[in-house]
């Protein structure tokens, strides 16, 4: 088992590995990466992995992109225990943990339609709360809470 | 406090609240002064609001600022399509504070972002509605002489009602008792139940008004509306269940008053206005004063 997984992320040359994503939220994440809108990458996914930290975890494997920040905190929102390995010449260079951030700004719409910023240009800013993994969202502006069901990711 | 928004109610510690409410005594008493003079005050009313607009205006009057303003949004250039940003950093430039009053949550927040002078929100939509929270807290501490040990029961709407909501936030620094008076449908919301219970506030929920009033410092009411109801029969049922009358309030402590931010439907019948535990219309004047404090602490002058 180990060696079949050390051989499909060496299938890549150079890229990322996004590892520990719940399997139900694999496209959510390459939806919100923007993912499916890569013309040159080549991409392989799989879900239903059997994983001791939540039953099922999806993989995502792209050649020649590598994150930033910004990414980081997108992932961490729906995929709060994943884990990034960056790969250079077949070798894992860097392991990365996405951390939960504090406070995301311009990430995320609120769900409020009352709410200002989603009638004004105004950057959203929020509190990220997270209950064990269950992250919503408080706004700065209206100080609604916005749920993981409801998180609409400004791409 | 000077130079510094007041957008929420959270904004002010308990100390600031009682600095306020010391002020407020100060101008209840000499409440004709030339302490703004050379002032102007902005009343931006993008949504009408008659009562708090006059209520800020006649303070400003009274201590011998000048407003400028509008009283609703299709008398000023937001019609033309001008975004709230462009409107408060305009208005900035002619005035000293600016008032506003705006339908959509959070708006009051983000002007304070923008704005070079302080910005009291004077109602964001459903949000936030700070300078009725203080003139609330004035009116308890002025008939009842302290905001420490109270009884204070909530009536009607707890769960949209925003005036409840700040109320119950701001005296939970003075240990109170709740007592949460609601239909079903319009129960306060677990968030501030659990706030309570995370301070050992103790508070009791009901459905009965008449039996649970017999004990309380503070009724405050507001009111049950139609539109709140998804079935209109289940509003038909409880109409006229939470409307306080006059034969209610015997047996009650001589102490009792009873509170309504205004307007008045029918929750309160008006048998009860001639009761001197009715205090809604010196709340509102109340307001004056509160009004007062918190526009001179914010510009310094007091």
């Amino acid at each position: 088992m180990a060696e079949k997984k050390k051989l499909s992320v060496s299938a890549i040359t150079n890229g990322t590995v996004i590892d520990h994503i719940p399997a139900n939220k694999l496209f959510t994440v390459i939806s919100i990466l923007g993912l499916d809108k890569l013309s040159e990458n080549r991409m392989t996914f799989g879900t239903n992995f059997r994983s001791d930290r939540f039953g099922r975890k999806a993989i995502i494997k792209v050649s020649k992109k590598f994150f930033e920040q910004s990414d980081f905190d997108k992932i961490a929102l729906v995929a709060p225990k994943a884990k990034l390995n960056i790969i250079k010449e077949y070798e894992v260079v860097e392991k990365w943990e996405v951390k939960v951030p504090e406070e995301i700004i311009a990430i995320a719409k609120c769900m409020n339609p009352k709410c200002v910023t989603n009638h004004e240009a105004i950057a959203t800013k929020f509190k990220v709360l997270n209950d064990d993994g269950k992250i919503s969202l408080k706004c700065n502006y209206c100080q609604k809470i916005t749920t993981q069901e409801y998180m609409e990711i400004i791409k | 406090m000077k130079n510094r928004s007041l957008v929420s109610i959270d904004d002010y510690t308990k100390e600031e609240y009682l600095e306020i409410l010391r002020v407020a005594a100060e101008f209840e008493k000499n409440p004709v002064q030339n302490i703004l003079e050379g002032r102007v005050v902005a009343t931006l009313f993008f949504e009408p609001s008659t009562r708090t607009r006059l209520s800020f205006e006649s303070a400003v009057n009274y201590l011998g600022g000048r407003i400028i303003g509008f009283t609703d949004a299709s008398s000023s250039s937001v019609k033309k399509g001008e975004s709230l940003k462009d409107t408060i950093l305009t208005v900035c430039n002619y005035s000293d504070l600016i008032v506003m009053r705006h339908p959509l949550e959070g708006s009051a927040k983000y002007a304070s972002e923008v704005a070079s002078v302080p910005i009291i929100n004077a109602g964001d939509g459903a949000n936030q509605h700070p300078t009725q929270c203080l003139l609330d807290l004035f009116s308890i501490q002025k008939t009842q002489g302290t905001l420490e040990n109270l009884t204070i029961s909530m009536v009607g709407d707890l769960k949209y009602g925003r005036t409840v909501h700040s109320l119950l936030m701001a005296m939970s620094h003075f240990n109170p008792t709740f007592k949460f008076i609601s239909p079903v449908e319009l129960k306060m919301p677990d968030e501030y139940k659990m706030f309570l219970d995370s301070k050992g506030i103790k508070y009791e929920e009901y459905l009965d008004l008449a039996e649970n009033i017999k004990d309380s410092d503070i009724i405050y009411m507001t009111r049950v509306q139609r539109e709140r109801f998804a079935d209109p029969l289940e509003y038909e049922k409880v109409k006229n269940v939470y409307v306080l009358k006059n034969d209610m309030l015997e047996g009650t402590k001589d102490n009792l008053r009873i509170l309504h931010p205004l307007p008045r439907v029918n929750e309160i019948d008006t048998d009860v206005d001639g009761n001197e535990k009715a205090y809604y219309f010196q709340q509102a004047q109340n307001g004056v004063y509160a009004r007062m404090a918190i526009m001179t602490k914010m510009l310094g002058l007091k």
